[in-house]
């Protein structure tokens, strides 16, 4: 059992150890979808609230294969049970809100590949956290993979008017400013430690 | 052993989420007209929302829900409309074509700038500057926004620096409209095509040092012209169309040649009375 309180877990997954730019997980919709600030905020809700959904699952699976000994079975059925639950969430929406289904587009299905989501379901586990704790790091992955996602959007955004040499233009700008950005997180390390 | 384990925990977790996935899908399932795709395949994918919708699907939706008609759809080729209509069973609904129009004919060669406007050659940016370069406030900056924005290619500068729109390639999208500073263009029917090129709001003669071409406001245009077809609003002539019959007769009586005739092969015809503009090259800078 892990004793970490709730709020260093949140503050070490939302910042210290921030998924996309500590971890390098979940890069492609990061790279992906961070043109815009209005987009890449309802990206980030949106595996926000996978991550969470899945944190619980992961939780419950573990559970089940630590009755049964058979942990080594851990990474397919995380794999598993995300693509399904995101199936669920999707269908689910589709029924519930078509405007945020409208919304959320084709990033929805795309959460279900995104490693980040997986990394936090192993994590979360070889961590040892309990349910709440569990709740609390997802919460705090996903708000560290919005802001990641808003600050990179928000760059992108004001560099569309700015005069770049035509060779760093596009993609090999936006991983400029992913270092540049990972280095400032880097900043981040050390806080929350005892 | 664990190979049994393993196969019976991960055929039983499969299962018990399909199962889940199945009932999911029958209780959740949304029914979707199968025409919406077709429709929506047969549109242009401009998604330029010029119909009033945000983009091609939900304006498939509303066309298949019989709310609107396909004519709405300005950049889809006649041919396409009618195939739209066909497959639907519904009337055309062809609307008269639109098109985007400049309020501001004060080129290079009759509207001088008060300053060098030196920095980044857009006009969104130029106007952050106390409204750009140009003498005038309300006119033309002429860095071509418009043209850059224009996704049909309708929209190209002229010689003085001015934008002209080329009535076939335009498609009434709106994005010109949106992109300038000054709020120059409007989307109006085609056969308006008596026009007042300006947007001074200025009373008075001074107007004339900065823009040959300006509409000083004496209102002899709104006082000749039959019944209430135009009126002065704002220092402004305001041309109520659909009021009368639309004719010549107002560019006659327009000193300055602010209000014009865009003829469809002419272009755009002044009075006889208004100052001809014979000069070709650029006005200095300067203001009084």
């Amino acid at each position: 059992m892990n004793q970490e309180s709730l709020g260093q877990i949140f503050i070490n997954a939302c910042l210290v150890n921030n998924f996309v730019l500590a971890y390098f997980l979940g890069i492609c919709p990061f790279l992906g979808v961070s043109g815009k600030l209005g987009t890449a905020t309802k990206m980030g809700g949106a595996v926000m609230f996978v991550m969470l959904i899945s944190s619980m699952c992961a939780y419950g699976i573990h559970a089940l294969l630590v009755a049964v000994d058979a942990e080594f079975l851990q990474l397919i059925s995380y794999i598993v049970v995300i693509a399904s639950t995101v199936q669920l969430v999707e269908m689910f929406i589709k029924k519930m809100s078509p405007t945020l289904f409208k919304a959320l587009g084709i990033f929805l299905p795309l959460i279900t590949t995104n490693c980040a989501i997986l990394g936090l379901a192993l994590f979360q586990t070889n961590k040892g956290y309990d349910f709440i704790q569990s709740i609390v790091y997802a919460l705090g992955a996903g708000a560290g993979f919005t802001l990641a996602l808003v600050l990179i959007a928000g760059f992108r955004e004001q560099l569309e008017y700015a005069e770049v040499p035509k060779v760093i233009r596009g993609t090999i700008l936006t991983l400029v400013i992913a270092g540049i950005l990972s280095l400032t997180f880097m900043g981040f390390s050390g806080l929350g430690t005892q | 052993m664990s190979v049994i384990i393993a196969i019976l925990v991960l055929g039983g977790l499969t299962l018990l989420l399909a199962v889940m996935l199945v009932i999911a899908n029958k209780k959740l399932y949304v029914y979707e007209d199968p025409r919406i795709d077709v429709v929506e395949g047969m549109l242009p994918h401009a998604n330029c929302g010029a119909c009033g919708y945000p983009g091609c699907r939900p304006f498939a939706e509303a066309l298949v829900g019989g709310k609107i008609l396909p004519g709405k759809c300005t950049v889809s080729s006649s041919e396409g409309v009618e195939s739209i209509a066909e497959y639907l069973g519904v009337a055309l609904g062809a609307e008269e074509k639109q098109v985007a129009r400049l309020a501001c004919a004060g080129g290079t060669n009759v509207a001088r700038n008060k300053a060098k406007y030196k920095g980044m050659e857009t006009c969104q940016a130029a106007s952050l500057v106390s409204g750009g370069g140009k003498g005038c406030f309300w006119g033309c900056l002429g860095f071509g926004d418009c043209e850059a924005v224009c996704d049909f290619d309708a929209i190209h500068m002229d010689e003085h620096g001015l934008p002209v729109v080329d009535e076939d390639k335009c498609t009434a999208c709106g994005d010109c409209v949106e992109v300038c500073p000054k709020d120059l263009f409007s989307i109006q029917p085609i056969n308006n095509r008596l026009w007042v090129a300006c947007k001074n709001l200025e009373a008075g003669d001074e107007i004339l040092e900065d823009c040959q071409v300006a509409c000083t406001a004496c209102g002899r245009c709104a006082m000749d012209a039959p019944g209430n077809l135009i009126t002065m609003e704002n220092n402004l002539p305001v041309i109520h169309y659909g009021v009368d019959e639309l004719t010549r007769d107002p560019i006659q009586r327009c000193p300055t040649g602010a209000i014009v005739w865009l003829d469809q092969k002419l272009g755009a015809i002044k009075g006889r009375e208004s100052k001809p503009v014979i000069r070709k090259s650029e006005r200095e800078i300067g203001f009084s």
